[in-house]
């Protein structure tokens, strides 16, 4: 099953890789642990402790990957605490964490010294409007979307679907994937305050699935095969990891995580491992995200596009 | 305490129990000076940074009481942030007030069957059955609203089911035990001389419970439907997953609406401590903190008219 599978798969990235181990400084404690076995003879394991917290769109990702993690190194114990954004940018930045997870760049944060943060981007998330999926409407244009989230738009008739109300489904003011739906999806224009403001984006896609007319916005990789909520394609494309790629879908974050400084020890071992061919290539595909290594555009800060 | 002790030796052995006492006092003492302290700091605390909006950021308190626009995070081209506070304080006490309306005839009317009318098995059933709502985690009760209330409510009430009216069935269902049972210890309370005065004069059991247990106890069922309405005030879970959270004052039962503490959670996490978002969270906290004191003076103020002891 699957933990086998991804169990083979790291026996054989161990091969490869087997060098990342970390070297020996104050994180790592009493190591030299020889016994490792065939092929991983000169790979030192890590040991100790470190904290991860933030986003809680990146918590399972991260919280998977520490587990193989540590499946593979029995002495380092990583503990992932999800919290929000906020939360992961300020517990780094005050050094009560090791690695501080977020879905928006530190810099587009107030209060935040994001000169002393090391922004490490693990992955991309892709997102896009959600709607049940008997609304009548399947591709919907950037102008259009805004005019549903302004609240300009109150039927579906209106764009050629179903006679039926819309509601709106939104996310907390502050939420990462609000930031980026907004930014990228609406132009700026915040939703209207009428929504219906969910907490957590399964909560968001329970009530579109049951609500008659209900649009919101989710993550791809909330998306599932029974369709129980409709990916609207915005301009004519679709909400696929290969549109996000390159370049032609607009809607995606980045998944940083943040080290306070250049990270090292432990640390810096575990982003090594998250930036390796395991996590890369099989985790973030298999939970639904993009890896940032296949990525032909990339952003900066302040929004800017260009290709790689 | 020994046998071979005699009477005359315990009493007469000052020094021991004065030891003895003394060390009684200072537990005593410690534990009550720790609770004291526990509630100041906490007070001194949400007070602090409760106005660091108005004081650091320059919010304006005034604007945050009354206005009805709430955005913190809009952009500076779209017409800058807002922190209009009132959608969620008038959803708070609607939400409140209207859980009351339920839960306090419901709560009281248990209580007399459980005092006045069915003593023995109707206590056996009723006062188990009540103090098991109190067990079930609000999540579960958030849950068991967003999967069956909000549903029923869109398709046979209308509108999108989330709003204040299922905020309000979930609420009155949860602050139900509380009501019910201070209710009950009111009643018991109630010597037993008036009931039967009562009788004896030729009163019906129901002029009984009508005219005289209900008006003595009265002050104190009101302390139990206030304590209840602090509950519902203060509590967040449940209510944030079937109130719709939308940020404006609802104009009719089926309109989504928000309160207080569900703007709180929704939005804590996602906030950088010491940045304006964190800190009108706080003042939001705040406001909390204010209508806790109201509802415990309230209380104080109820229990101190009670008609008789």
């Amino acid at each position: 099953m699957k933990k086998i599978k991804l169990g083979t798969i790291f026996a054989a990235f161990l091969l490869t890789a087997a060098a990342c181990g970390a070297d020996d400084d104050t994180n790592t404690g009493e190591n030299g642990d020889s016994t490792s076995s065939e092929g991983n003879a000169n790979a030192e394991e890590v040991s100790g402790s470190i904290l991860v917290a933030g986003s809680s769109a990146m918590e399972p990702l991260i919280a998977a990957a520490s587990e193989e993690f540590m499946n593979e190194n029995t002495e380092a114990s990583i503990s992932v605490q999800a919290g929000g954004s906020g939360q992961g940018l300020s517990s780094i930045a005050s050094g009560q964490v090791q690695i501080g997870n977020s879905d928006v760049f530190a810099e587009e944060k107030q209060d935040i010294p994001a000169e002393d943060l090391v922004d490490h981007r693990i992955a991309v998330v892709g997102m896009g409007p959600a709607a049940h999926p008997e609304v009548g409407v399947d591709d919907i244009t950037t102008e259009e979307l805004i005019d549903v989230f302004t609240g300009e738009i109150t039927n579906w008739s209106e764009l050629g679907g179903e006679d039926q109300e819309i509601v709106l489904v939104n996310r907390p003011d502050s939420s990462g994937t609000r930031d980026t739906f907004v930014n990228y999806g609406l132009e700026g224009n915040e939703p209207t305050a009428g929504a219906i403001t969910e907490d957590s984006s399964s909560t968001v896609k329970q009530i579109i699935g049951e609500t008659p007319g209900a649009i919101g916005y989710l993550a791809f990789s909330y998306y599932d095969e029974e369709g129980t909520v409709l990916p609207m394609s915005v301009d004519g494309v679709e909400q696929t990891d290969e549109n996000v790629m390159t370049g032609d879908y607009p809607i995606w974050a980045y998944m940083h995580s943040y080290t306070n400084g250049e990270p090292e020890g432990l640390t810096k071992a575990f982003i090594d491992y998250l930036m390796g061919d395991f996590v890369q290539e099989t985790l973030i595909p298999e939970m639904g995200y993009i890896p940032e290594t296949g990525m032909e555009v990339e952003r900066n800060a302040e929004g800017e596009e260009s290709t790689k | 305490m020994p046998s071979s002790l005699t009477v005359a030796d315990r009493l007469l052995d000052k020094k021991k129990t004065k030891k003895k006492e003394r060390t009684g006092k200072l537990i005593v003492y410690t534990c009550a000076l720790l609770i004291i302290l526990t509630t100041l700091s906490i007070t001194l605390f949400l007070i602090i940074r409760g106005i660091q909006a108005f004081t650091i950021d320059g919010v304006s308190p005034i604007e945050f009481l009354s206005s009805l626009d709430w955005n913190p995070t809009r952009s500076a081209e779209q017409g800058g942030p807002s922190y209009g506070a009132l959608p969620f304080i008038v959803g708070s006490f609607a939400v409140t007030i209207l859980a009351a309306l339920v839960a306090a005839p419901l709560g009281i009317g248990a209580a007399i069957y459980m005092t006045e009318i069915a003593p023995s098995w109707g206590r056996k059933i009723l006062q188990p059955a009540v103090e098991l709502l109190v067990g079930i985690p609000s999540v579960v009760y958030g849950f068991i609203g967003l999967t069956l209330i909000v549903p029923f409510i869109r398709e046979h009430v209308g509108g999108q089911g989330f709003g204040l009216l299922a905020g309000m069935v979930v609420l009155s269902i949860m602050i139900l035990p509380t009501v019910t049972s201070i209710a009950t210890d009111a009643l018991r309370t109630i010597p037993g001389g008036l009931r039967e005065s009562s009788l004896a004069l030729g009163a019906t059991r129901w002029q009984t419970i009508r005219r005289v247990i209900v008006p003595a106890a009265g002050p104190m069922l009101l302390t139990a439907v206030v304590l209840g309405m602090a509950r519902a005030f203060g509590e967040a879970l449940a209510v944030q997953m079937v109130i719709g959270n939308a940020r404006t004052i609802a104009e009719s039962f089926t309109d989504p609406t928000a309160t207080l503490t569900t703007i709180i959670t929704l939005n804590m996490g996602h906030t950088v401590p010491g940045s304006t978002e964190n800190n009108v969270l706080w003042s939001l906290g705040l406001i909390l903190l204010i209508m806790s004191y109201l509802f415990i003076i309230l209380v104080r103020f109820l229990s101190s008219r009670r008609k008789f002891s």
